[in-house]
């Protein structure tokens, strides 16, 4: 029996060798995997090349493994909801990856959501730092632990509801942009804080990136669905995730105003909505041509009916860039015109 | 002695309570796991069973000017019929809304029908095809025609055009056969299991021709040759360690050695099947040893006696006796496979996956995986998607333990 078994697995294995095709293998950011994959979908139908493979592994994850060498069996393009740092850039050409074609697809707008039963906040990025950082301003030009337990003691405009967000965790791209983009656009609207970031970059960077971990900062893991599910159960709670989600769950959730402006689509698009980040992907210029279809999938991402206002990228939640930027970025990524960073 | 006899029955009466209570409490046990299984089957079939049908919209397709499928503009051809289907349509953002009635895929099903009935060409026929996830979802009830527009998917004017095709009886909810034949899609109304299912199944062939022999054979080699000594002992401990190791170990090994070592293709079910071999190594030697052993002695003695050497009374006596209980062993080990995400990750199984793997060293993905993509997605329509690819995970499941019971029944041998 188990001779028979053996046998039919190794005709098998012996013929799957020679059936596989070489196809684009894509890694990178959770955030852009949902935008990626609909892309791979649309050039797998409709041309003859084979549909890319496309893995989730967060930004960093996606970076390290794109940037291991040129061999063939390293990926071809990386996904990243953040741009790719020097350090990171360093490693790849220290491996051999010198030439990476950068291409930015559009924005997405980070949101901090309640339930549509209670009432819509009105936060200033100021409020959000002192309601969830680490440790805030004692007044005094200190610090001290985060005493605050409700959103009035923050900012007496703001309902007496106890402080509880709901978020992702560390390893997530989403936490990062949030701690950049709002918990730091916060804190530096104190003088002293921002005065602080010249002389003590990595103080300022501890005092303005660190969450609270007292309960009011609940990290309720990756899926951004169950956050949704328990802020509609929780009318107290608020929840961080990305606009794509608020957009889906509209009957569910609705986003808050930040900085005087709620997350909309065009408010978003426009760059007025304060906590919004840029997407990228990262192309191996060594690859194309060795690995079949980079180029044409290069195309069908940079075409107006993907990445454009209307485009189907626009309905899964991606926000365009605007025309002028689109037009550059499908023209550098049209001539792989190598990334310099500065 | 009276005095005796009552503290007796005094004792005796305390001993029938405890043990009633004790029959109770482990009845109440019983209550309990079976209503969590029964909540959470509900809840699942509930959920999933949405996702067994689909919403079609029909449309009259003018074909008439075509003679081969080269001259059909597909986009067009229904874009036009949809337009004609509601002439009243003509501001350009309703024009657009009016489109994503329609799945994003209605052209290729256009030239699928084209394909499998040509006769279609030249005529005008009446087509169905799939509606967008949204109409589908309304058609489920799952969207509240009830609530204020802005807080609704679907907006007054589309949902005026539903309204006009239910009255029209051009909306009809058919069977979901692409949930069962189709790859992932990024549109919930596309996406199947099959490639999912597909890579699955390549991946436990792998793992089963991997580790069935190998387990046997460790598990004979300890069991039937070798003298029982300090390195027995301490393989013998190791192997029940190893056991308990949680998966993705198993998974961060794989990629270190079979992928980075050896180059084998990354996202095939070959390594993953080779990660899960390792995993179920383990609990197969485990169950193949405690099958040995309860071949009684008097087998063995008596081939033995016989004249048969070591090797000869092993295999024609000893391991045929104990094959149903290492089958089994090797059945639950592929069961608790089956059912693994985290080694997967790591050697990049967790991929977006539409083609059906081609062989073993094709690009493929596994069930749960699917499951965990689809739970992380934000279209609303994926929801059933993930029950209902959680029923069959359960349903594959239950297959494979039946299987392993079914087994055991045939070919057990009492003593």
């Amino acid at each position: 029996m188990t001779k028979t078994f053996t046998a039919i697995a190794l005709v098998a294995l012996t013929a799957g060798a020679a059936a596989a095709q070489e196809r684009i293998s894509i890694v990178g950011s959770s955030t852009v995997f949902p935008f990626s994959t609909t892309v791979a979908e649309h050039f797998g139908k409709a041309t003859d090349f084979a549909t890319p493979v496309v893995e989730s592994t967060g930004s960093g994850g996606g970076l390290r493994l794109f940037c291991a060498g040129i061999e063939a069996d390293t990926p071809d393009i990386t996904n990243a909801s953040r741009r790719i740092k020097a350090s990171e850039v360093a490693r790849c050409a220290e491996n051999g990856v010198t030439d990476i074609t950068e291409v930015k697809i559009g924005y997405d707008g980070i949101v901090l959501a309640n339930s549509v039963e209670a009432v819509q906040f009105d936060l200033s990025l100021r409020d959000i730092f002192l309601a969830l950082a680490a440790n805030v301003p004692d007044g005094n030009g200190g610090t001290m632990p985060n005493p605050y337990e409700t959103w009035a003691e923050v900012n007496p405009a703001l309902p007496a509801i106890r402080i509880e967000v709901m978020g992702p965790p560390p390893t997530s791209g989403t936490r990062d942009a949030f701690a950049e983009l709002a918990m730091e656009g916060g804190c530096k609207t104190f003088d002293w804080i921002a005065d602080l970031k010249k002389e003590d970059k990595s103080a300022y960077k501890a005092l303005c990136h660190t969450l609270r971990e007292d309960g009011a900062y609940v990290e309720a893991g990756e899926n951004d669905n169950l956050i949704v599910q328990k802020l509609a159960a929780n009318p107290d709670a608020l929840g961080i995730f990305g606009y794509s989600f608020l957009e889906q769950n509209a009957d569910l959730v609705q986003g808050s105003i930040v900085g005087g402006v709620a997350p909309e689509f065009e408010a978003i698009a426009a760059g007025d909505y304060p906590v919004s980040r840029s997407l990228y992907f990262y192309v191996k210029n060594a690859h194309v041509g060795e690995v079949p279809g980079i180029a044409e999938f290069i195309a069908e991402f940079s075409n107006e009916d993907t990445w454009g206002e209307f485009g189907y990228l626009a309905e899964k939640g991606l926000i365009p860039m605007g025309e002028a930027e689109r037009a550059q970025f499908a023209e550098d990524a049209a001539s792989l015109t190598p990334l310099s960073l500065d | 002695m009276t005095n005796l006899f009552t503290t007796a029955t005094g004792h005796l009466r305390a001993r029938h309570r405890a043990e009633w209570r004790f029959r109770w409490l482990g009845r109440l046990a019983i209550v309990f796991s079976l209503g969590f299984l029964l909540i959470m089957l509900v809840s699942i079939i509930s959920l999933g069973k949405g996702a067994l049908s689909r919403t079609e919209i029909q449309l009259s397709i003018d074909l008439s000017a075509a003679s081969t499928l080269e001259d059909v503009d597909l986009k067009k051809t229904v874009r036009t019929a949809l337009f004609t289907t509601f002439p009243e349509v003509i501001e350009r953002s309703d024009k657009r809304a009016l489109l994503k009635l329609l799945s994003a895929d209605s052209s290729y099903e256009l030239a699928r029908m084209i394909e499998d009935n040509p006769a279609l060409l030249g005529q005008e026929p009446v087509l169905w095809f799939t509606a967008s996830d949204d109409i589908d979802m309304y058609e489920k009830g799952a969207i509240d025609a009830n609530l204020p527009e802005n807080r609704r998917r679907l907006k007054d004017t589309t949902l005026g055009w539903v309204r006009a095709l239910e009255s029209h009886d051009a909306l009809r909810s058919v069977f979901n056969t692409a949930f069962f034949t189709s790859g992932d899609s990024r549109e919930p109304e596309l996406a199947g299991i099959f490639s999912a299912l597909i890579g699955s199944i390549l991946s436990l062939i792998v793992c089963f021709t991997l580790s069935f022999p190998l387990g046997i054979m460790a598990a004979l080699s300890l069991e039937e040759f070798s003298k029982k000594s300090r390195w027995s002992d301490f393989i013998e401990v190791n192997i029940n360690n190893l056991a308990a190791v949680p998966s993705i170990v198993f998974g961060l090994l794989g990629m270190a050695i079979f992928l980075n070592v050896f180059g084998l293709p990354r996202s095939s079910p070959l390594v993953g099947g080779m990660v899960l071999a390792l995993m179920t190594l383990p609990t197969i030697i485990i169950a193949s040893r405690a099958a040995l052993r309860s071949v009684p002695p008097s087998i063995r003695e008596a081939a033995l006696a016989m004249g048969a050497t070591r090797v000869q009374t092993t295999f024609h006596h000893v391991l045929p006796l104990a094959m149903p209980g290492m089958l089994t062993g090797a059945i639950v080990g592929m069961a608790r496979a089956l059912g693994e995400t985290a080694p997967l990750i790591m050697i990049g199984m967790v991929a977006f996956i539409v083609d059906v793997p081609q062989g073993f060293t094709d690009a493929a993905t596994s069930l749960p995986v699917q499951i965990f993509l689809w739970a992380d997605s934000p279209e609303r329509a994926f929801l059933e998607k993930t029950s209902a690819a959680i029923l069959v995970l359960l349903g594959l499941l239950v297959v494979m333990n039946i299987a392993a019971i079914v087994l055991r029944r045939k070919f057990e041998r009492r003593y």
